[in-house]
């Protein structure tokens, strides 16, 4: 059935929260009221990506693009839109802070994306799988069972330079190929969809948006190493993946795209979802692989790889969900037209949730080799607030601050690393003059020590004494040689603990240390947090020349610490004050001041 | 087998494909430090003590779970790897408590030996100690996760060699913590008390109930006549603790020092292993030839067994051997017969028992059965680590003791009774008394090989006289449930039982590895007590338990015959199914 106009509004997680589904019904309701029901078809999708200016709805044909969205613009979208044929000025996108932008092509955070795995992300109705299969949907699926061997799919992956998007970067080729060349009976399947980087939700939204892709590819994977059974291992804390994954798996068993005798061949492929009760350890692939098997989520030394004895000791392919998520579209598209994308080494493109100090926080999904400046820059539309850019981290808890000298570093698995971070799955944060670098580096070591699983000493034991020296630090009692022991510490980490959680737990603190070791000396030395983050060492104190003696700081301080008379300067009694900023934000006049 | 080749320090070696770092490097004598690794156990590579470097990768890996391939060339030491090992010992170190004077390990510490063999002078690294509860509900062993380094092997040792799932990690990152699943009381849990946890433990979190202060106090009461008994797995492993070979067998030196020590009787349980199987063995021949009672029969001397198969195996009860076990009989014996001969009130015996084993002293308060004296049977069960503290404290110079002889009657035993310390060596006795019960001959070869040695399950077929007895032996609990499958499966098939007759012993290779020996069993270690057991069988005068002259004069002079009213008063037990998490 065709329709005058499509409504999508925006379904992912972000979206939601801030009232998307309300937006949803109250347009339904109105399409009811207004008598357009019939010429207009309203679709929840996927997450846009432009996340920061959600909820986001988009009418076509116009490709009108309007952001942040309230349920109670629906009337005026219907009447104005739909009925009158008026776009909706006010609604629109305003870039500049001058002219309203109508479509996505005209606004900069979509420029330099290219959205390969992101492809259907907002545009089609995750729940529906007639939408997918129009857009080619499980049309790889059908190519690797009647036009492909098993053999030729591996190579088409060899050829296409796919690399494991997790973090590590591993050929998916040779994952699979090692799988498939194991003579066993049963092998299994498995999508690693434990994201859990704080600031992360690329696999998230790719779920959420378009499930089917990583179905089809599940599928393929099965097809081609001889697999029948994949799971999905999903933390529970994402309902509405989840959600959409058993519709999609329901519906596709319904179109007999999975279950017995696919697309009538002798290939038959089951998927079930186990959910992970969110400890952050259960993406490294043993600990996760435990996990479904129903044991204590712990990672178990490799070799053995899983590849060879991996799920129940069988022969499995572990891939995360932005790799499965590139495979239909290799298949379909082909390797070249893949390997034509991105850098010497790093192929495709990559999802990055970019988050921090940034204008357009969202979802960005760009091509391999793309220098950090156009990510932070344009893309991200630069910094919040006109403040001085000061680092990124990218790998999330396991990876390390780019500083703005190697903001012209092409992002690839190789030059990241060669900087001391890594790709990680794609958590890109960004940080400002305002953020202290010690206490950005205790943020991720307490997020490592509260997730590690305690299985092996060294991050065990390493991590909590790491998370004290820079506690000690951050109040100024740290010493030189706790620098020393940091570094100590780090490298028997780096070297001997069992699995990535571990080995890469020190890098935050080393690649902090490394770009702004004066920073950490300065707390060391002069007891002082140049970003005025560590409490311990910031005094609020109020310029008696500046306070008009309007009182509001006294009314907002929590705990009573500052007097004075009224239009008098007021004073904080530091004995009281505990710091927490609200005079500073509360003054109008830059009376307080932080030292 | 194929092999490979592979350089180790650049010292060539050939070792078979698959074989680990670790082991490759003791073949050419080079020493990685470990402390999680375990060689019962598959690698847990929790520790990260034994980091090697492998040429081409530019990762550290474990020596212990690293498998080596053709043409690896490997580093084992360099100053790197040295002080990474060095910083990790310092960390663990950080959250152990330092009170190596007042530990039951102080000593025979792994933990402590790797601190001194890395000369650790000073803590770089602020404490982390931990206030945890120590759990002493078991009257077999004392759990304190105070002391734990959480290396894994007490709950791989449960869960993989026992089957039994009592412990588990609790806990995430360094609030982890070893407790019985579900954080109960060890009591309360699953637990069968073999004490395998507190043999493999490598410093003091896991040990066993130390009741020598009970056994001291005893022998210094002069109107208590205190009497002892050692089990057949003590006089091979007891040497151990005092510098010995391995194997050595110590019985008269033993009994001299046990003599010292101040006991007024000393006997030796061998007597009444003998005496289990005239009452095991009848007890199979009623079953399998007369018909009465179920089959297979299965053995019950082992009290982790038993409590094992109470909580999980319990519609097996009906195929349990009711005869006591041969610690419970002999102090029934004791403080019935012997006391009477003496002429002493049984309430002013002390029995006290030498056991390679933790349970023994759960078992002496098992159910009523262990009073059929009128008093509680056993007094005190001792472990053989206990035994040596109590030689060490009173000043014995044990290597060089004369060799004693037990006292009569309860002291003599056969060849058939000494082998009750190895696996097999029930089924083994047992059979060669059936031989003799059912033919009235005596068996040509008494040594049935097809039951001996470390296999976990060890089937073998044995000719009565033209009627084939069929029978197992399994065990370390994990290969005994494997068994017992089959039973049931046959069973519920309504197929005759696979078996006629399973020996079972819950810990690996016997009581010989039982959890209260002396430290630091492994496979080679296990192998040298049996071959121990063997010697001692071979050069006893009588090889089956029915020649024993002791027993015979018992039967006559008391018990009539087996299984006789009186034998079922004081020789025989009654089981209970237990089932488990039910606080």
């Amino acid at each position: 059935m065709e329709f005058n106009h499509y409504i999508l509004v925006c379904g992912g997680t972000g979206c939601e929260s801030s009232k998307a589904d309300d937006i949803y019904r109250n347009l339904l309701k109105e399409c009811e009221a207004q008598g357009v029901k019939d010429s207009v078809q309203v679709v929840k999708t996927g997450c846009f990506g432009f996340c920061e200016q959600g909820p986001i709805v988009k009418i076509l044909p116009e490709e009108s693009f309007y952001v942040q969205v309230k349920p109670d613009d629906a009337r005026e979208l219907i009447a104005e839109h739909i009925v009158k044929g008026r776009q909706v000025e006010r609604l629109l996108y305003d870039q500049e802070k001058t002219r309203r932008l109508t479509g996505i092509e005209d606004i900069q955070f979509y420029q330099k994306q290219l959205r390969v795995v992101l492809r259907n992300c907002g545009v089609i109705n995750p729940e529906n799988i007639d939408e997918y299969i129009a857009r080619e949907g499980y049309a790889a699926l059908e190519k690797a069972i009647f036009e492909m061997t098993p053999d030729e799919v591996v190579e088409e992956l060899k050829t296409s330079g796919l690399r494991g998007r997790g973090g590590a970067g591993f050929p998916t080729w040779m994952k699979w190929k090692f799988t498939k060349q194991v003579q066993e009976e049963e092998k299994y399947i498995v999508c690693n969809a434990d994201e859990g980087d704080p600031g992360a939700y690329m696999d998230r939204s790719t779920l959420e948006g378009d499930p089917h892709n990583v179905l089809e590819a599940m599928a393929i994977a099965g097809h081609t190493v001889g697999a029948k059974q994949g799971y999905i291992y999903i933390r529970a804390e994402y309902p509405l993946a989840i959600n959409r994954l058993n519709k999609a798996i329901e519906q596709a068993l319904d179109y007999g795209l999975l279950g017995e005798n696919i697309l009538g061949s002798d290939f038959s492929f089951n998927i079930e979802l186990r959910l992970g009760a969110g400890a952050f350890v259960c993406g490294e692939e043993t600990a996760l692989l435990a996990s479904v098997e129903g044991e204590r989520g712990m990672p178990r030394p490799r070799p053995p790889f899983p590849a060879v004895k991996g799920l129940w000791n069988k022969p499995t392919v572990i891939n995360n969900v932005e790799t499965w998520a590139n495979i239909p579209v290799i298949l379909l598209r082909g390797a070249n037209w893949f390997s034509n994308i991105g850098t010497d080494k790093s192929k495709g493109t990559k999802v990055f949730a970019l988050t921090g100090k940034i204008n357009n926080s969202g979802l960005v999904e760009v091509p391999m080799g793309t220098p950090l400046r156009d990510i932070i820059n344009d893309i991200g539309g630069g910094i919040k607030d006109g403040k001085a850019f000061k680092a990124v981290q990218t790998g999330g808890p396991s990876g390390g601050v780019i500083t703005s000298e190697f903001l012209d570093t092409p992002i690839d698995y190789e030059h990241l690393q060669e900087l001391g971070s890594i790709m990680g799955s794609g958590g890109m944060i960004v940080m400002d003059e305002d953020d202290c670098m010690v206490d950005v580096a205790k943020f991720y070591l307490g997020f490592t020590v509260d997730e590690s699983c305690g299985k092996c000493a060294p991050c065990r034991v390493g991590g909590r004494k790491l998370l004290n020296i820079l506690e000690r630090i951050s109040k100024g009692q740290g010493s030189r040689q706790d620098l020393q022991k940091l570094k100590d510490i780090g490298e028997a980490m780096k070297r001997a603990a069992l699995c990535g959680l571990g080995q890469t737990a020190p890098n935050p603190i080393l690649s902090t240390m490394k770009y702004f070791e004066d920073e950490y000396l300065e707390h060391i030395d002069e007891q002082y947090c140049r970003a005025g983050k560590c409490k311990e060492l910031v005094t609020y104190t109020i310029n008696p020349e500046n306070c008009i003696g309007c009182g509001i700081c006294a009314r907002r301080c929590p705990v009573n610490a500052i007097s004075g008379e009224k239009r008098q300067p007021h004073e904080i009694d530091q004995a009281l004050c505990i710091k927490c900023g609200e005079c500073y934000n509360a003054c109008k006049f830059d009376a307080v001041i932080v030292k | 087998m194929s092999t490979v080749n592979v350089k180790i320090n650049n010292i060539p070696v050939e070792v078979e494909e698959g074989t680990t770092i670790l082991t490759a490097a003791q073949q050419v004598g080079v020493k990685i430090p470990t402390l999680c690794y375990h060689p019962d156990l598959p690698a847990w590579a929790a520790c990260g003590i034994c980091v090697v470097k492998i040429e081409g990768s530019p990762k550290m890996m474990r020596a212990c779970a690293t498998p080596v391939v053709e043409g690896m060339s490997v580093i084992t030491h360099d100053s790197e790897i040295v002080k990474v090992r060095r910083t990790v010992i310092e960390l663990i170190l950080s959250t152990h408590p330092n009170d190596c004077l007042e530990c039951p390990r102080n000593q025979n510490c792994e933990l402590q030996r790797l601190a001194a063999e890395f000369g650790i002078r000073e803590m770089p690294y602020e404490d982390r100690l931990r206030d945890l509860p120590v759990d002493e509900s078991t009257p077999s062993i004392v759990l304190n996760p105070e002391k734990c380094v959480l290396c894994g092997r007490c709950a791989n040792v449960c869960q993989v060699m026992q089957d039994v799932w009592a412990l588990e990690f609790i806990g995430r990152g360094d609030d982890v913590r070893i407790a019985p699943a579900g954080d109960i009381n060890l009591e309360d849990s699953p637990c069968i008390k073999c004490g395998q946890c507190s043999a493999h433990c490598p410093v003091g979190a896991i040990y066993e109930q130390d009741d020598t202060a009970k056994v001291w106090e005893a022998l210094r009461d002069p109107d208590m006549h205190c009497a002892v008994q050692i089990a057949p797995a003590v006089r091979v492993a007891l040497g151990e603790a005092f510098g010995m070979d391995p194997g050595s067998i110590v019985t008269g030196k033993i009994y001299t020092a046990l003599r010292r020590l101040g006991f007024d009787s000393v006997f030796d349980t061998n007597f009444s292993a003998d005496l289990t199987i005239m009452e095991e063995g009848t007890e199979f021949i009623e079953r399998f030839v007369n018909g009465n009672g179920d089959l297979p029969l299965i053995t019950s001397c082992c009290p982790s067994w038993v409590d094992y198969m109470e909580k999980y195996y319990d519609d097996m009860i009906p195929s349990f051997s009711t005869a006591k076990s041969p610690q419970m009989m002999m102090a029934a014996m004791m403080k019935t017969y012997y006391a009477n001969k003496i002429g002493i009130d049984p309430c002013s015996m002390f029995s006290v028992s030498v056991m390679p084993c933790t349970s023994k002293k759960y078992e002496i308060t098992r159910c009523e059965a262990m009073y059929s004296s009128g008093c509680q049977d056993i007094d005190v069960s001792v472990t053989t680590r206990e035994l040596a503290r109590m030689i060490k404290q009173a000043g014995i110079d044990f290597e060089n003791l004369p060799e004693e002889e037990a006292d009569n009657p309860l002291g003599i035993y056969t060849g058939g009774g000494t082998i009750f310390g190895a696996t097999g060596g029930v089924m083994e006795a047992a059979l060669r008394t059936a031989y003799h019960l059912v033919t009235g001959e005596e068996l040509g070869n008494v040594n049935l090989i097809d039951v001996r040695g470390l296999d976990g399950i060890k089937e073998a077929s044995v000719d009565i006289k033209g009627t084939e007895v069929r029978v197992a032996v399994a065990h370390s609990i994990s290969n005994v449930t494997k068994v017992l499958d089959k039973v049931r499966e046959a069973r519920l098939k309504g197929q005759e039982p696979p078996y006629h007759f399973i020996e079972v012993m819950a810990c690996r290779g016997g009581c010989i590895g039982g959890g209260g020996q002396p430290y630091g069993a492994t496979d080679e270690l296990r192998n040298k007590r049996i071959a121990g057991i063997y010697q001692d069988d071979e050069r006893s005068e009588f090889r089956c338990s029915h020649q024993n002259p002791a027993i015979i004069e018992l039967y006559n002079d008391f018990l009539e015959k087996p299984l006789s009213h009186v034998s079922h008063k004081y020789l025989h037990t009654k089981y209970t199914p237990r089932p488990i998490y039910t606080k």
